[in-house]
């Protein structure tokens, strides 16, 4: 879908980006992670040419981007910014419909759009005719992100989109975000610096440094196989955490006992990471969990104490293979 | 003139008319220029916002411009432009600038970055980013500047009036010239109130909602332009030959108003600054005059002087004036300014004005040849028993005289002298006399007479007799009212005058007063 291939931006002396390559797959949600001075924000606003690159090539479906006209490519790019970049003179509605006025959609079908993706983002349709500075942090968030993807572009950009936001307000707009049907389509790359985000949203995580990838893969990969100490440094401080969020029930199945009384009637599909059945334990004596695989429809009841077993022998097979 | 004081009230009701014409034409110039401002300043503010190595200089010309005196900038415009509305709109529009041009750029170098990149990504093109988001955004800095410009301009255009432009200026220095505090009045109180109200009436729109504000800026252009033209309405009449008279003569019993109830001359008459009025005969956009005899560019621009044969101008003999509590603090003064008595006859004085006004020689050099010439020249003694100060309006005789004074009093005095020269008209000096500002200055029996006693038609009537019974007069009133004393007369009648060019005054045959209204009556 993405293609980058030899991408270099030099500002003054400062490799800002230093001859990276990489590819985006169709539907697939690719993190740029790095600090500040990585080179990743660079990264993504040269794919909509808000910054134009020294030299390399980026095509997106194939098509070399440099070729078309930028204002037009941008029409078919969503981009969500940190500070959600509203246009303060705009109402709700008319912040919405900003490409489709571009694109010359006629009004009706802009309206329908709009009202669609306001439902979607479970936002009032009261909230149409007001200014961007009436609403919320996190309504103004989805505001952007509905700006975004009003005209259905097939790719989103997204720039520290959650960044601006308290924990509180994050963590439930990064559930929406993964249920979104909308996004569930899209090929996205996102930039964040925030390590608990990238392993929370992304298939595959672009680690970067002083302009360049230093790892690329899977959250799982760089977790269990980080291909040097800058990666292993990187992810440290929240590595066990990291380990319950990025390793699901599922991964662990086999080590799970057979058998157990069923004496409740919770029910936690074996896709959930392991993270999320700890948080289902209310901590009660002899208190078990059922865990579902969805693949032959078998239920395992468990305790606290099987579900760590099951982690740490999974752990332990990992780092003899 | 009046035997009971006339409110300021009465003043205004009495030249309805006039203030009306002054309130339209003073709206009217300040808006025809601060449209064209926008006109100029909104695009080039835009640009530098483009092209930022520009924005130092063209933010420092800007800023230039707004430093000069405006009177200095006006003169400067008289050669280009001539007088009247052209070179006063430039000049507005040029003081209208800084504040527009810096506010747009102000304005839009202050729009979120945030935002502009995200108009950029949705995909609007350069004029779309600058339609859409950034000038509505910059709008309420825009209006600020525009505003600012618009009380600028209300205040700038009282001194259009200096060349001929009109507005309220010409009832506020007209005042000051006739020291008459209700004329000053009525024309600053309604420039005032147009300020403030201007003021209020943008502090409104700036504060108008983003919806609310694009229609009202739609709307806007059309109101200026409807302002602008104010200007064009009340100058719809003219005649053979255009007249120009200072303030002063405008509003003098024996000066304009003379001229049409005595002679009844009929004549389009514009009102302008003394000191281009002049240059605006020599190059013909005046074809009348109101003059002093005496002045020096009569003799450079070859102008002529039209009999008064019905006498009304009265004598303008001038002499000394001096408060008493100074006669007595300096006891040598009375003698040493007395040395100058009698001795400077008319053409003596307009050779002397002509060398100051037309040869540009200083006051100085001219007053010391004059000294040197009658050997009444002594070097300065350098004394230090107390400081005279002298003052002198605004013109090239006051200052020669003044400066003969001066030399005169350190010559043969053991006095110092401090100079306030250049003190406007004949209210603005006579007022620092009286606040005990300066101790003299020279003076005019006939400004004493009219400008400042005010003294009523039958009294001048009785006094234009002879020119002792005007000095007496004077110097009986002064004493007894100011407590000033008229000190013995130097000798010359600079009294008012029209004058011509010398060449068409011939070619019309044209010598009197009379001729000239005979003339303009004729078909």
């Amino acid at each position: 879908m993405i293609k980058v291939e030899h991408l270099v931006k030099t500002f003054g002396t400062t490799h800002a980006v230093d001859d990276i390559s990489f590819e985006v797959n169709e539907g697939e949600n690719m993190v740029l992670l790095g600090t500040s001075g990585s080179g990743k924000t660079t990264t993504l606003k040269m794919l909509n040419r808000l910054i134009e690159p020294d030299s390399g090539s980026i095509a997106i479906d194939g098509k070399n981007i440099i070729g078309q006209p930028a204002e037009i490519l941008r029409r078919s790019i969503g981009y969500v910014l940190q500070n959600n970049g509203l246009f303060p003179h705009y109402t709700v509605a008319e912040n919405i419909a900003i490409v489709p006025n571009l694109l010359k959609w006629d009004k009706a079908k802009t309206q329908a759009r709009v009202a669609e993706l306001l439902e979607k983002l479970h936002l009032d349709k009261n909230y149409l005719n007001v200014y961007p500075n009436e609403l919320s942090g996190g309504q103004q968030q989805r505001i952007g992100l509905a700006r975004a993807l009003v005209a259905n572009p097939p790719v989103l950009l997204m720039d520290e989109p959650f960044g601006a936001l308290d924990n509180v307000t994050r963590s439930k707009i990064h559930g929406e975000f993964l249920a979104l049907d909308e996004l569930k389509r899209k090929t996205i790359i996102m930039v964040t610096h925030d390590v608990q985000e990238a392993f929370e949203l992304a298939d595959r995580i672009a680690l970067m440094d002083k302009g360049k990838i230093i790892q690329i893969g899977s959250p799982a990969n760089l977790l269990f196989n980080p291909v040097n100490d800058f990666v292993r440094n990187f992810l440290k401080e929240q590595h066990l955490q990291l380990e319950f969020k990025t390793i699901k029930l599922s991964d662990i199945w086999e080590y799970l006992p057979e058998g157990g009384k069923k004496i409740n009637t919770s029910l936690i599909p074996a896709s959930s990471g392991v993270w999320e059945a700890l948080e289902n334990f209310k901590f009660y004596p002899r208190e078990n969990i059922n865990v579902l695989n969805q693949q032959n429809k078998e239920v395992r009841p468990i305790t606290f104490d099987q579900l760590m077993a099951a982690f740490s022998k999974y752990k332990n097979h990992q780092s003899h293979e | 003139m009046n035997e009971h004081q006339q409110t300021l009230w009465e003043f205004m009701q009495q030249q309805a008319d006039k203030l009306g014409v002054q309130t339209m034409q003073h709206i009217g110039l300040t808006f025809i220029s601060l449209f064209i401002a926008v006109l100029v300043g909104l695009p080039l503010g835009i640009y530098i916002t483009r092209k930022k190595q520009l924005s130092g200089i063209v933010l420092g010309i800007a800023g230039i411009l707004q430093t000069i005196p405006s009177i200095a900038l006006l003169g400067f415009m008289i050669p280009v432009l001539g007088i009247g509305a052209k070179p006063a709109i430039v000049a507005l529009l040029l003081y209208a600038l800084l504040p527009i041009i810096r506010n747009t750029y102000t304005g839009i170098t202050g729009v979120d970055a945030t935002v502009k990149e995200a108009a950029v990504a949705m995909g609007m093109n350069k004029w779309q980013v600058l339609f859409k988001v950034e000038l509505p955004l910059a709008m309420p800095v825009i209006l600020a500047g525009i505003r600012t410009a618009t009380v600028i301009n209300v205040g700038v255009a009282t001194l259009a009036s200096y060349i001929a432009a009109g507005g309220l200026g010409e009832f506020i220095f007209g005042g000051i010239s006739l020291n008459n505090t209700n004329m000053i009045l009525a024309g600053a109180i309604p420039a005032a109130m147009l300020a403030i109200l201007f003021d209020f009436l943008l502090s409104r729109l700036q504060k108008l909602n983003f919806k609310k504000i694009k229609g009202a800026v739609k709307f806007a252009p059309v109101l200026l332009i409807f302002l602008s033209c104010l200007y064009f309405i009340p100058s719809a009449y003219g005649s053979k030959l255009t007249a120009g008279f200072t303030p002063e003569f405008m509003g003098r019993q024996d000066g304009n108003l003379g001229l049409i109830s005595k002679y009844g001359l009929k004549i389009h008459t514009i009102v302008i600054n003394d000191a281009v009025m002049y240059k605006a005969a020599q190059e013909k956009e005046l074809d009348v005059i109101s003059g002093y005899s005496t002045d020096g560019r009569l003799k450079a621009y070859d102008l002529v002087v039209l009999n008064d044969d019905k006498k009304i101008f009265p004598p303008y003999y001038a002499a000394p004036i001096v408060r008493e509590d100074a006669l007595r603090k300096f006891p040598e003064l009375e003698k040493t300014l007395n040395l100058l008595a009698g001795k400077i006859t008319d053409s003596v004085m307009t050779e002397l004005n002509y060398r100051t006004d037309y040869l540009h020689q200083t006051p100085e050099r001219v007053a010391k040849d004059f000294l040197v010439s009658k050997k009444l020249y002594r070097p300065e003694r350098g004394g230090n028993e107390g400081t005279v100060r002298i003052g002198s309006k605004i013109f090239g005789e006051q200052y020669i005289l003044a400066s003969m004074y001066t030399m005169l009093i350190k010559g043969y005095t053991n006095y110092s002298v401090a100079t306030k020269t250049g003190l406007g008209g004949t209210k603005i000096v006579f007022d620092a006399m009286t606040n005990d500002q300066i101790d003299f200055y020279p003076e005019y029996t006939g400004t004493g007479l009219l400008a400042i006693l005010k003294a009523s038609p039958q009294t001048v009537t009785r006094l234009q007799v002879s020119k002792d019974s005007t000095y007496n007069y004077v110097q009986h009133e002064f004493a007894k009212r100011y407590q000033i004393k008229w000190l013995k007369p130097i000798g010359f009648n600079n009294a008012y005058a029209l004058m011509m060019r010398q060449k068409q005054a011939n070619e019309l045959h044209i010598k009197t007063i009379s001729d000239l209204k005979r003339y303009l009556e004729r078909k």
